[in-house]
């Protein structure tokens, strides 16, 4: 029962960390205006020239927003709250070291997700229509977090430097966008090009995202869901144990 | 029941080679002030740091109010101020007020009427809707010491808290250190500055190089390093400071402008050989004050001696 009113404490204070984020790095005009123009001017330069059909270009676009969008910021908050002295503040604080970094995944999270959303109904204006919202809606909100938890991981090294990090995210990012099949489905895929997309987690996203308005994966939409609970666990779990051996170095 | 509020065995920190806290080992008493002073690079932040759980001990081990230094227990019952001011800058002062609600699951009623109080009586109420941002550095300390009073702890640590800042902001939380004190609270407080160490602290702690060299209350610091005693004395015509130096009970003899610093055990006796002295070299003697060693004094004995043996 103690250990209860503990999870429960810590799970009111991890909302207080990811509101203070939500004010902080995530509410301000430009870093909302660019998690949407971003990814649109990524896309133009895929899908320019190829002619491919509008909802083929709608699931890779709702696929790298949503990875972009929950990927920008995250690696850069540990860093920033590291070189204002904020972070002292936090770790002196009642709170769990895990805490922390779930606080700062969860508003990476709900960046990703209202982010997404807002181009989502824009594709619902332009008559695109989602065969499988409950499962799209699922898929959406696992790989929010999955993504959320990756970029997490790239502001491991305790470096004060938010240069650094965002350096490292964006070394990992776009590889990640470019072996995924964002714009060339699976089949069309070569063998080998297929076999390094399933590295990707990004990869059972646009399948899903396939499945849901295209009716066309090339997976199962189960398996898909799958692996990237899978990939969300793991990299959570990698979070959070990498921050405990690095946080107190940024000190 | 437990007469210690901190409790710390043999606490060590190293840095690669360098060791920045050498199994120290001390306690503080509940209710007491406790002042923690050293030179640059001592070892104070890192100590305030490892009771405070922002950093892990490499060995030894640190209670406050019985509970593990650094454990969710310790650290809500501890109110802190770090070295630098570390407000957010992008929030109000009201809403960094309202986040330490938050992490400190404070309840909200009575942490906004404290917020409030705190904030009046720091000078913040009419600046509390302005981002910090815009607060100059004595606001920005004080915003930290009202977050760090609002989840009302019983150990408050604070490091440095008056550094660098302007004598109104630095009055005002020596005054509020003041009356916590008298509230019973416990305080840890690292500091340069021997003047407020010496108003404000019951005991201190001197730290070199990692290592305590003393723990005493201030006046018994003070009187301990009786070998700094003098008698400072000036005379209407120059006279031979080595033959000032060569009177009993002289240890050392410093020319300071026109006035001659005599060190010495006994100052007392020294008056009187000094009288003689002038009446016997024919100078006349102009002043004669016994100097007692002040705690500034005190603290560079024990910190350059502990140099000197290193």
């Amino acid at each position: 029962m103690p250990e209860m009113k503990i999870i429960l404490q810590q799970w009111r204070r991890l909302l207080g960390i990811t509101r203070k984020d939500i004010k902080i790095y995530y509410s301000k005009g430009p870093v909302v205006i660019s998690g949407i123009l971003f990814p649109i001017f990524l896309a133009l330069t895929f899908t320019i020239g190829r002619n491919l059909p509008r909802d083929s270009v709608i699931t890779g676009l709702v696929g790298m927003t949503l990875f972009f969008a929950a990927t920008s910021v995250s690696p850069m908050i540990l860093p920033f709250e590291a070189q204002a002295r904020t972070l002292e503040r936090l770790m002196s604080c009642p709170v769990r070291l895990e805490v922390i970094v779930l606080g700062d995944i969860l508003a990476s999270f709900i960046y990703g997700v209202a982010i997404s959303l807002i181009l989502i109904v824009i594709a619902l204006f332009l008559g695109i229509t989602i065969s499988a919202p409950v499962i799209f809606g699922v898929a959406i909100l696992l790989g929010a977090l999955c993504f959320a938890a990756l970029a997490n991981i790239f502001s491991v090294p305790p470096t004060n430097l938010p240069a650094t990090t965002n350096m490292i995210g964006t070394l990992v990012r776009f590889p990640i966008v470019f072996i995924s099949g964002v714009f060339t489905p699976l089949d069309q895929l070569s063998g080998w090009g297929r076999a390094i997309s399933y590295i990707s987690p990004l990869t059972y996203f646009t399948d899903i995202a396939r499945h849901s308005v295209q009716n066309k994966g090339y997976l199962p939409a189960g398996l898909d869901l799958a692996v990237m609970a899978a990939f969300t666990t793991l990299f959570v779990l990698l979070a959070m144990g990498l921050h405990q051996r690095t946080m107190t170095r940024r000190i | 029941m437990n007469e210690f509020a901190i409790q710390v065995t043999g606490l060590t920190k190293r840095y690669q080679q360098v060791t920045a806290v050498d199994h120290i080992t001390f306690e503080v008493k509940k209710g007491e002030l406790f002042g923690f002073l050293g030179p640059n690079g001592a070892g104070k932040t890192t100590t305030a740091r490892m009771l405070t759980g922002v950093i892990v001990a490499d060995e030894g081990s640190a209670l406050v109010m019985g509970c593990k230094a650094g454990s969710l227990g310790a650290k809500q019952i501890s109110g802190v101020v770090p070295e630098m001011a570390n407000p957010y800058v992008d929030l109000s002062g009201w809403d960094n007020l309202m986040l330490m609600v938050e992490l400190y699951g404070a309840p909200p009623k009575e942490a906004k009427k404290k917020s409030t109080s705190l904030l009046n009586d720091l000078g913040l109420l009419e600046r509390k809707n302005d981002k910090v941002q815009g607060y100059s550095k004595g606001m920005k300390q004080r915003l930290t010491v009202c977050m760090a009073l609002l989840s009302d702890p019983q150990v408050i640590f604070l490091d440095e808290p008056t550094s660098g800042l302007d004598v109104q902001s630095s009055r005002l939380i020596k005054e509020l250190l003041g009356n916590l004190n008298k509230e019973g609270k416990t305080i840890f407080l690292t500091t340069h500055d021997m003047d407020e160490a010496n108003q404000l602290c019951d005991r201190v702690a001197i730290i070199n190089k990692g290592k305590i060299v003393a723990i005493d209350p201030p006046e018994k610091l003070r009187l301990a390093t009786s070998r700094l005693r003098s008698v400072e004395v000036s005379f209407a015509s120059p006279v031979n400071s080595e033959a000032l130096a060569r009177l009993p009970g002289v240890d050392s003899v410093k020319k300071q402008g026109d006035k001659y610093r005599l060190y010495t055990a006994v100052p007392g006796d020294l008056v009187i050989t000094l009288s003689s002295y002038a009446s016997s070299s024919g100078s006349k003697m102009i002043s004669c004050n016994t100097l007692v060693p002040s705690l500034e004094d005190a603290f560079v004995a024990l910190t350059t001696k502990e140099v000197k043996n290193a």
